[in-house]
């Protein structure tokens, strides 16, 4: 799963979609994640990061990182990239 | 660069909740960085809020309404032609535009007043009613629709239709009937107002998209920009919207253009179901109330058609900001009882 290419993304955590005009903010830490995604990095590298950066469990990681990406999905601001996910 | 002074008249100054397009117009043409343009208002009410914005319309008359014929019109167009000297002329309600594309010959040659309308062709082949044979004849969708007579039509509905679908006037209003009761309610609603036919189109679940557009008449898109409404009001206007990056619906608007060499100015109004289809389901032939949002994001679709009219080339087009929003607003104008009074018996102000 990665960011769709014409998704906007400031640094204040305000995410716009120009295809549906959409908009939405995310918190640092959603911010961070999405982030990671625009470079194309794979879930198991972003839980890896917030697992050394954060004071937080495996399994909640796991379970919050399970949601975010559900919820960006909901929002139609990601594709999936299968190559990366395998 | 010196501007050149043109004289242009527009109609829809009834900038109210449910809004004409003739501010928004008038707005972009005084942007106009070619033309030093001078507008002359066309009003059918005297509380039209644009009668009383002078620093955007230089003088208004009163004109017949529709109904009155082209002949009332053109009598009343020479006597305001004969002070104003009028070079185009932009009308921008659907009901007036039967009478004024039936009179722009006669209104070019006789007064040498200009215009850029559709033609009564094209004018007649996107009507509501029509729609269905729109879209087969330019291969594009549009939910089944069904042109009515009369309220006893309504109860056979359910055997060609399901519920909810969405009960339309001829020209404007459309309201969305979850039952029988709900369609027999709005039928007589609509009808009365606007008169018959009523149409029945399917609910088509999903988002609404819109496109203002300007051709020229021989199959270019001049300019096309896309918007979704962000805030909708009670009567379904857009009181804010944002422009949309989307290559479909551009395309679908520049196969429209193409295919019908649609001529003037048109609002496209489409869904794009879940599963990302585009239905059209309304072609308005003139600006949008929201047309000045695309010259905010970069096309001055009025000063465009200003344009076109006075039989210059005019380029297309190429590009538009994306994610450019319009938030719109009331303001209480204070007005003097004496313009009110002289709109009200002398017919203009």
């Amino acid at each position: 799963m990665k960011i769709k290419k014409n998704i906007a993304l400031s640094d204040t955590g305000f995410v716009f979609n120009p295809a549906s005009g959409d908009s939405f903010s995310v918190n640092p830490i959603g911010l961070e994640i999405m982030k990671l995604l625009q470079e194309n990095k794979s879930h198991d590298v972003i839980k890896k990061h917030l697992l050394e950066t954060y004071s937080v469990d495996k399994d909640t990681i796991e379970k919050d990182f399970y949601d975010f990406a559900k919820m960006l999905e909901q929002f139609k601001v990601t594709e999936t990239d299968e190559k990366k996910e395998s | 660069m010196k501007r050149k002074k043109v004289n242009v008249a527009v109609t829809g100054l009834n900038n109210v909740d449910s809004p004409g397009p003739g501010i928004p117009v008038v707005r972009g043409l005084l942007d106009s960085m070619e033309y030093d343009v001078r507008i002359i208002g066309l009003s059918y009410d005297a509380l039209e809020p644009g009668i009383y914005m002078h620093e955007l319309v230089a003088k208004t008359y009163q004109i017949p309404l529709p109904s009155a014929g082209q002949n009332s019109l053109m009598e009343r167009l020479r006597y305001i032609n004969s002070i104003e000297k009028i070079d185009v002329i932009i009308p921008n309600f659907d009901a007036e535009l039967f009478n004024f594309i039936k009179l722009a010959d006669t209104l070019e040659n006789e007064l040498g007043i200009r215009s850029f309308l559709p033609t009564l062709e094209q004018f007649e082949e996107r009507q509501k009613y029509n729609l269905p044979e729109f879209g087969k004849k330019y291969d594009i969708r549009i939910p089944k629709s069904k042109t009515i007579y009369s309220v006893a039509e309504i109860k056979n509905l359910n055997q060609e239709f399901t519920y909810p679908l969405v009960v339309k006037g001829k020209f404007y209003d459309a309201s969305v009937a979850y039952n029988a009761d709900q369609a027999t309610s709005y039928f007589h609603k609509i009808s009365s107002k606007w008169g018959l036919p009523i149409i029945i189109q399917e609910f088509t679940y999903g988002t609404e998209v819109n496109v203002t557009a300007v051709g020229d008449g021989k199959g270019n898109t001049i300019g096309a920009v896309p918007m979704r409404k962000q805030f909708i009001t009670d009567k379904g206007k857009a009181w804010a919207g944002i422009t949309l990056e989307d290559g479909d619906l551009m395309d679908l608007t520049r196969k429209l253009m193409k295919n019908s060499k649609w001529k003037g100015p048109c609002e496209l109004e489409m869904i794009r179901t879940n599963e990302g289809e585009i239905y059209l389901i309304e072609i308005n032939p003139r600006f949008p109330a929201w047309v000045y949002l695309a010259v905010g994001a970069g096309q001055n679709h009025p000063e465009a058609l200003l344009k076109l009219a006075m039989g210059e080339k005019v380029k297309p087009f190429t590009k538009y900001e994306t994610g450019k929003m319009f938030i719109r607003y009331s303001y209480d104008m204070i007005c003097d009882l004496k313009e009110f009074e002289t709109i009200s018996t002398l017919g203009e102000l």
